[in-house]
């Protein structure tokens, strides 16, 4: 790559012109950077369309009684919130955005190990997309049984089941794929003299997060398909009616759906991680620490998926089992958020606004996140278990956390990716209407539910009517901070100023390389750095 | 110039894609993984049942189909083994050879699946909702789970098919048999899954 | 092509290994032809185990393969026989 006699002319990735031209040269495109932006874009559409069922509920329970839609209707717009944000937006989402953008570029490769297979990933990304939204407009009406599916009610519902089921066996197909690609990305093509233990920790969370993808989604494609085969012939398997059982649906469900959630945070923590050392120019503290605990959370997150199903009729042996697993994987995210705060110790801090969100990202996983221990143990979990108290409690964790995260993300490498700055002032002031609309949209139903809201509810009793109203509001006004940001960082992309190769003094290999990169990423050669984090 | 026509030449990584094939067998097998997760569950739970439901399947063609997988395990196996060694012709035919030990495979089954059909035991049957719940949940794992296999088996045919053709026409040959290597992998798959089907279906009574 | 080192494993290696693979599938057969419950299920299970073994080590060539995919093999393995267990910790004492 580096001879000088043949020295490249650089060209960025984004004005690149190859074997297509125009939309099509989108379309077809192989190179992991384009890939990665038409993730974002399909993401942030659809996080809109979701985020607005979201308000719609919001705005239905603002008061008791029937406000703006029907009982069937809110059902239905509850069950795609769920599809639509799980499945599309925070399962894929850090990995297929960033991971795809910076995953080849942090460890000095050209591009994924298997490009192509990396477009149709893309590809059936859509396609499962385009099923799951055309679900919702299909003669039976929208599925009614909550993203999980929860068998024996949608082996009998009326509703359109089996295409959003299907839909999210093709995502979940795409999801293998992905991570198949990076696993091979990481073993294969990392720059000449970068072992594991130099690639940036950002590499290390998605190398965890890919493992997690192959080999827990499997088993949700099959668990799919004997569902939408219970339905289509009456196999019975989770029938308690033909002798099936339906406790055996949950563990199927779980064993997959539990290591997703981890698919969500880890690379949410991986980037949190990249943001930390820059802002705070300081080599990050606990390099291997942070590493490991990666693959630990993988690895101990596939074995506790029992906990989301303490009251559903489980022997006590299993419950207590899966109880004490679930307390052991909080150890190694704590073991990350102890050597979060150690970098920043004596750190020079500079609160620019990724790591704004990377503060915000601190508060609001420690809150999810203790939250979820109080979930785990079984006195309290019987208690809370279904109640708002439980939806306040992951949206902690996925939009406090992953969400936080992706918006840290983008405001961190943006500049990297389009070679434009946004408006600071403005970003900042989205970040403070953001992080006040969400703890108040959700803060407020960790109470109620305590007090007793169930989830899922269309209607509820008068007393929890203030906890509702203020949820509401903070549902409004987290969705203006969103619009403001978004359309903050969409005109940075547009028209902001020119970015430098390296805005925030990053020592990571991303920050090496002119802004935007050019389509191999390096034209010269690199020099690999021991630890990825020195700030000499 | 070099630098940026590079992306567009297919970059060749051996290592790589043998990776990636293991690493999707990894998937297929805990896709089968779950499906034995079930069996276990409802075999725990109805072991009578289960016992009769056995008996009904022959263990002649299951036998049969064993050993027709087996050989052609060992054949695939030997086809690489002779495209290593520069001989086309020999491995070709090795390919030919496995292909029809998967046709004989598909034909049993199809045989199999038929004479279930024509008692009317199939799912969705009117007979089969009117079984007991045991054997209800037997058949309904034996179809699912044969028909699954048999679904690979096919993806199998197509994909040592193709080799078949690459090797035909020079495209894959003893410096570059990769995608050999990974279809046979492939096979060897289906063979290992069936390998547990057979007694957990036909032989334990 | 640096990548061509693979091992090619011997036409008779191969025989030998489908003999014993068609000697054990006898044997399962036999074995389970005879009424012994439970200790059936163990044998056969044990059989197929011990098939899918010679399977995985010499016709997928795990045996010339590099540690790293050896031990990810096992690990896969030990994985889904830890599900299968935690499962049944639930259906057992149910």
């Amino acid at each position: 790559m580096s001879n000088d006699k043949e020295k490249t002319e650089y060209v960025s990735y984004l004005e690149h012109q190859g074997k297509y031209k125009g939309i099509f040269s989108w379309i077809f495109t192989m190179d992991h950077k384009r890939i990665g932006l038409l993730y974002l874009y399909a993401i942030v559409a659809l996080f809109f369309v979701g985020a607005i069922m979201g308000l719609l509920m919001r705005i239905e329970l603002i008061a008791p009684g029937e406000t703006i839609m029907k009982p069937q209707t809110y059902n239905g717009i509850f069950t795609v919130h769920g599809i639509i944000m799980i499945f599309m937006v925070v399962i894929p989402g850090l990995s297929v955005v960033f991971g795809n953008f910076f995953l080849p570029i942090l460890i000095g490769a050209k591009d994924v190990a298997f490009p192509k297979l990396n477009r149709f990933s893309w590809w059936i990304y859509i396609a499962g997309c385009i099923l799951a939204v055309a679900s919702q407009f299909m003669k039976d009406g929208p599925p009614d049984t909550g993203w999980s599916f929860y068998a024996p009610y949608s082996t009998s519902t009326g509703t359109n089941v089996i295409m959003a089921t299907f839909a999210a066996f093709v995502l979940g197909f795409s999801s293998i794929l992905t991570g198949l690609n990076f696993i091979v990305t990481i073993h294969q093509l990392r720059a000449p003299g970068m072992k594991f233990f130099n690639m940036p920790l950002f590499s290390w969370a998605i190398y965890a997060t890919a493992w997690t993808q192959l080999l827990a989604t499997p088993i949700v494609g099959i668990t799919l398909l004997m569902l939408i085969a219970e339905r289509l012939f009456g196999i019975g398997f989770f029938n308690p009616d033909l002798g099936g059982d339906p406790v055996l649906f949950e563990h199927l469900f779980w064993i997959y759906s539990h290591p997703a959630v981890y698919i969500m945070i880890l690379p949410a923590l991986g980037i949190i991680t990249e943001i930390i050392p820059t802002f705070c120019q300081k080599k990050i503290y606990g390099y291997k620490a942070i590493a490991l605990s990666s693959l630990a959370i993988a690895g101990v997150g596939f074995l506790v998926w029992g906990h989301h199903m303490f009251t559903s009729g489980m022997s006590n042996q299993a419950r207590w089992f899966f109880s004490l697993l679930t307390f052991l994987v909080a150890v190694p995210s704590a073991i990350k958020v102890f050597n979060w705060l150690a970098t920043m110790y004596k750190g020079s801090i500079d609160m620019k606004p990724p790591f704004l969100y990377a503060l915000a990202f601190i508060f609001l996983f420690t809150i999810g996140g203790t939250t979820g221990l109080l979930l785990g143990s079984i006195a309290t979990n019987v208690q809370v278990h279904d109640t708002s108290f439980v939806v306040a409690h992951f949206h902690y964790i996925i939009f406090g956390g992953m969400g936080f995260a992706f918006f840290g993300a983008i405001h961190y490498w943006l500049p990297k990716m389009y070679g434009r700055m946004y408006n600071m002032r403005i970003a900042t002031i989205a970040w403070g209407i953001i992080f006040v609309g969400f703890n108040l949209l959700y803060f407020p139903q960790f109470i109620i539910g305590m007090q007793g809201m169930p989830r899922r509810y269309f209607d509820y009793l008068p007393q929890f009517q203030t906890g509702q109203v203020i949820s509401t509001i903070g549902g409004f006004i987290l969705i203006i901070g969103t619009v403001i940001m978004v359309y903050n960082l969409i005109k940075g992309a547009r028209s902001g100023e020119p970015a430098p190769a390296n805005p925030w003094h990053g020592s990571t290999l991303e920050w090496q390389i002119p802004s935007p990169p050019s389509l191999e990423n390096f034209d010269e050669a690199l020099a690999i750095k021991s630890n990825p984090y020195d700030y000499e | 110039m070099s630098g940026k026509k590079m992306h567009v030449e297919a970059h060749r990584d051996d290592e790589g894609a043998k990776l990636g094939m293991w690493l999707f067998i990894f998937t297929e097998l805990l896709l089968f993984g779950g499906l034995f997760l079930v069996y276990s569950v409802f075999r725990a739970k109805y072991p009578t049942n289960f016992h009769e439901g056995s008996l009904e399947l022959s263990v002649t063609i299951g036998a049969i189909n064993t050993v027709a997988l087996l050989f052609s395990s060992m054949t695939i196996a030997m086809a690489l083994s002779a495209i290593q060694k520069n001989n086309p012709k020999l491995s070709m035919l090795l390919i030919a050879v496995t292909l029809l030990m998967a046709c004989v495979f598909l034909f049993n089954k199809y045989i199999e699946w038929g004479v279930k059909f024509e008692h009317g035991l199939y799912p969705g049957s009117g007979l089969m909702s009117r079984l007991d719940h045991g054997d209800l949940l037997f058949f309904s794992l034996y179809f699912f789970m044969t028909g699954l296999h048999a679904l690979h088996i096919i993806v199998g045919i197509v994909l040592l098919a193709i080799c078949f053709f690459k090797i035909k026409n020079g495209s894959l040959h003893s410096q570059k048999y990769v995608h050999l290597e990974n279809g046979a992998l492939y096979w060897h798959l289906v063979d290992l899954i069936w390998i547990f089907l057979f007694p957990l279906l036909y032989l334990i009574a | 092509m640096a990548n061509n080192v693979s091992h090619i494993t011997e036409y008779k290696v191969l025989g030998k290994v489908f003999l014993v693979l068609l000697f054990l599938t006898f044997l399962t057969i036999t074995v389970t032809s005879f009424e012994l419950a439970a200790f059936s299920v163990t044998v056969a299970l044990l059989i197929a185990g011990v098939k899918g073994f010679m399977i995985l080590t010499y016709f997928m060539h795990l045996k010339y393969e590099s540690l790293l995919l050896r031990i990810l093999v096992a690990l896969i393995f030990v994985l889904y026989a830890l599900v299968v267990l935690i499962t049944f910790i639930d259906y057992a004492y149910r």
